[in-house]
């Protein structure tokens, strides 16, 4: 097979992207879907910001606000802010680590299809008018009393969408175990790699609860268990309990390889190694591991008495040390360096006092007593939209950036980049720094509109104004991204000029294989060595040219996640409807179908022959 | 991977389970799904826990009355059983004996059915009490510990028949050993899973 480009039909490249198991093609697939979500979610918001522009506002009902601040808060954490993460982790982890493909190329595709299918299973709802209502939490309580199907949607769609997620973290912590390249230890390996590594970890320890969570909610929303009743004997607090097990976990697993993308951006355009290296791993590992002890932060005020409240506090603020080690170490990689104010170092400066000031905010929150004062009111919004978006958006627009010349092989433009930033910055600490006043001032979270003369109004209308101003920043990236892409102006190598680590080594986009020749790593930042060494290729290779094993592609993942959907739906209706039964046996007949298929044909994948390969080298007058 | 390369027991790596780097890679992340299948049962284990004995007003069900420890201990002798035949099929992968293995994992795979039945049996004894899925938060809780641990068990009958079916013509090589070896550490896992269940669910319900 030769990796020549050639003129395919839509067929074929269609067929293509819906087989492939390549781990570049599945993370732009990844970064597509995840941005689809991403602007479905940013409408929602936008309606959010409009409802509450005005006192006594009636554009949206109550019932409908509810439902859309539940989808906006699933979306942009499940099925936006993380898998775009994913994406950036499948596109850049295995080069990083000069790795072929990942551990398994199967499963990647099926995390994400299983991904997608979930995310369409959830939004899917608006089309039914029966959409999930009870938040993004979905406390057993408020779950239990949503008429119609809506929170079913939620259940099962987050059902098959976290599956996806918990294969993609087992896929990741393998490919970094077993196949890094010569030389590359662990503390070699570049920041990013590391903090996939770490959330890797935490997605496959705090998605089974999740998982455990949404069954025990479908099974009492569908089969009249009563885990949560208490009139049957039943608790409600177990789901907040199962769900911040997880979900305290998932903000780091969100906020992790965002702090992976900004420390490649410092060291890259700082154009120094990073400072504290092994403060940094070693703070990420922290970070991980005290994620998983202060779920109960977020339950302060359910009465779990002042012994639990006052180690879950302390707990809390612990994770501020590991975090400031970190903060520290950046501003100190910066110090000194030979500064590029590029787009991506545009968010990564902006990120620093952004996450501060949402770090801040936590520990005021972690501090007990004062939560008893904040709780639900809109000082939590504004914390939280601190953290995530100040430093989980901001990473991903950055990585976006930095990435795309890599992912795609052409550069995003610099000033439509800067007016973006500036446009999202603004906008971004516009709405959401007065919302800091809004919780002082008494505004509960969740209400869809508020009484006149409550000294409200103006603070909603400047957060509403400042919502716009970030659309017009996300719009304008939307056509920064079709124009460049029309353009298609093809880049080299290494487009920034300062790439440190292997990704940078190699073409743009990378060949299918990535590597010709497995690289030798010799040190931290191998690439900066290997040059300042004289070696313009950036890589001394651990291997002759030789035939490549690959994958096959298949199609299997798609029909497998498809059958799932189907079972959903059936699942749903099979009380009420009379098809439902049947629906729900052909999705899993289906489901488990795809399943034996997979496990009863062999597949063993292909070789690339030597030839082809010194064919391509040639043709690019790549690696000696 | 060459399907056809024959070996004898000569030739047959000391670790067939871990001779390739796919084989590798399916070891490692076998290992971490068990460790998130660890997570899984956690957390019903501490549901479970928690909503023990727990009914609605007049509940007259409760661990001691309802739990008899004689047909456990028997599905508890047939799951261990079928976890020490699996290890003897192990035995006989890594000696190059596909017969002699594809023997005991037959027996394994009919000790797993026999614990099955009980289970079956068991839950639907509970039901004509009028223990049922829907009766209280005690029982909810139960089956769905238990019914999980039942439906890996299932899970893995399927998997380890489709594993006889599908190899019993063509005998052991390097691409289907390491189908065999997860299998077994998956069975290991559903076996020690039910030793907790053995301990927190039935001894501890009658006993404690």
């Amino acid at each position: 097979m030769s990796s020549v480009a050639q003129k395919r039909g839509f067929g074929a490249t269609l067929w293509d992207w819906l087989t492939t198991v390549d781990h570049k093609k599945i993370g732009i697939l990844y970064l597509l879907g995840g941005g689809f979500f991403f602007i479905v979610g940013g409408i929602e918001a936008m309606i959010i910001r409009l409802q509450l522009l005005t006192p006594n506002n009636d554009l949206v009902s109550a019932g409908i606000f509810n439902q859309i601040i539940t989808m906006h808060g699933t979306t942009m954490i499940f099925l936006a802010a993380m898998p775009i993460l994913i994406g950036f982790m499948n596109a850049i982890m295995p080069l990083q680590i000069g790795a072929r493909d990942v551990a398994f190329p199967f499963l990647n595709s099926l995390g994400f299809w299983m991904f997608f299918f979930g995310g369409v299973f959830l939004n899917i709802s608006w089309f039914f008018g029966q959409v999930p209502d009870a938040g993004w939490t979905s406390y057993a309580s408020l779950a239990m009393a949503s008429e119609g199907h809506g929170v079913d949607f939620y259940a099962i769609g987050l059902q098959i969408a976290g599956g996806g997620t918990l294969l993609g973290g087992i896929n990741f912590l393998v490919t970094i175990i077993n196949m890094r390249a010569p030389g590359m230890t662990y503390m070699r390996m570049p920041l990013f790699t590391w903090t996939t590594f770490v959330a890797s970890a935490m997605i496959l320890f705090a998605f089974p609860p999740l998982t455990v969570g949404l069954f025990l909610l479908t099974f009492e929303r569908m089969f009249g268990a009563n885990f949560f009743d208490p009139t049957m004997g039943g608790n409600t607090i177990i789901w907040e309990h199962i769900f911040w097990i997880f979900g305290h976990p998932e903000v780091y697993i969100l906020i992790l390889p965002a702090f992976g993308i900004f420390s490649e951006i410092f060291t890259i355009f700082s154009r120094k190694r990073l400072f504290g290296y092994s403060a940094m791993v070693f703070a990420t590992v922290l970070i991980g591991f005290l994620g998983f002890m202060v779920w109960a932060h977020h339950m302060f005020t359910v009465g779990l008495g002042p012994t639990a409240n006052a180690i879950f506090s302390v707990a809390t603020m612990a994770i501020a040390i590991p975090t400031g080690v970190k903060i520290f170490n950046w501003l100190l990689t910066i110090w000194g360096g030979s500064i590029k104010v590029t787009t991506p170092m545009l968010w990564a400066l902006a990120f620093i006092p952004t996450f501060v000031m949402g770090g801040v905010t936590g520990v005021m929150l972690g501090t007990a007593p004062l939560d008893y004062q904040l709780h639900d009111t809109y000082f939590v919004v504004a914390h939280f939209h601190y953290v995530i978006v100040g430093g989980t958006v901001f990473g991903i627009l950055a990585g976006t950036h930095l990435y795309w010349p890599k992912m795609f092989g052409t550069m995003l433009n610099e000033t439509l980049g800067k007016v973006t930033f500036w446009f999202f910055f603004f906008g971004f600490h516009l709405t959401f720094l007065i919302q800091h006043w809004l919780g002082f001032w008494g505004m509960p979270r969740r209400v869809f509109t508020y009484m006149d003369g409550q000294g409200w109004n103006s603070a909603n209308v400047i957060s509403s104004v400042g919502a716009l101003l970030m659309a017009i920043g996300i719009t304008v990236m939307v056509y920064n991204i079709i124009v460049t892409s029309i353009k298609n102006v093809r880049v080299a190598n290494d487009p920034w000029g300062d790439g440190r680590t292997l990704e940078w080594a190699i073409e743009s986009p990378p060949l299918f294989y990535n590597f010709a020749q497995t690289p030798l790593v010799r040190g931290l930042d191998t690439v900066y060595i290997e040059k300042m060494e004289g070696n313009l290729s950036g890589i001394t290779p651990a291997e002759p040219v030789q035939d490549i094993h690959m994958p096959n592609g298949s199609f299997i993942p798609f029909m497998l996640s498809l059958g799932l959907f189907i079972a959903g739906f059936g699942a749903m209706f099979r009380t009420e409807e009379p098809w439902g039964m049947a629906v729900l046996v052909i999705g899993l007949v289906w489901t488990f179908a795809a399943m034996a298929m997979r496990s009863l044909k062999d597949d063993l994948g292909y070789y690339v022959k030597k030839e082809d390969i010194l064919k391509d080298m040639k043709r690019k007058g790549g690696q000696k | 991977m060459d399907l056809n390369k024959k070996f004898t027991p000569e030739t047959w790596p000391d670790h067939p389970e871990k001779a390739t780097l796919e084989a590798k890679n399916k070891f490692v992340g076998f290992w971490l799904f068990l460790g998130g299948e660890t997570i899984l049962f956690a957390t019903l284990f501490a549901t479970y826990l928690a909503l023990k004995n727990k009914g609605p007003s007049g509940f007259k069900f409760s661990t001691q009355e309802l739990f008899e420890l004689p047909l456990v201990f028997v599905m508890t002798l047939l799951l261990l059983t079928s976890s020490l035949t699996s290890v003897y099929a192990m035995y006989h992968l890594k000696n190059y004996n596909f017969k002699k293995m594809q023997l005991w994992l037959v027996i394994t795979a009919f000790l797993g059915l026999g614990f099955l039945a009980l289970e079956v049996y068991e839950f639907v004894h509970y039901i004509k009490l009028g223990f049922t899925f829907d009766n209280s938060a005690f029982s909810s809780a139960f089956y769905t510990l238990v019914g999980t641990h039942g439906f890996h068990v299932a899970i893995g009958l399927v998997w380890l028949t489709l594993l006889i079916f599908r190899n019993s013509k063509r005998g052991l090589n390097l691409y289907n050993a390491p189908k065999y070896y997860t299998f077994s550490l998956y069975w290991h896992f559903i076996d020690v899973v039910w030793v907790f269940i053995f301990t927190v669910v039935y001894l501890m319900g009658v006993i404690g």
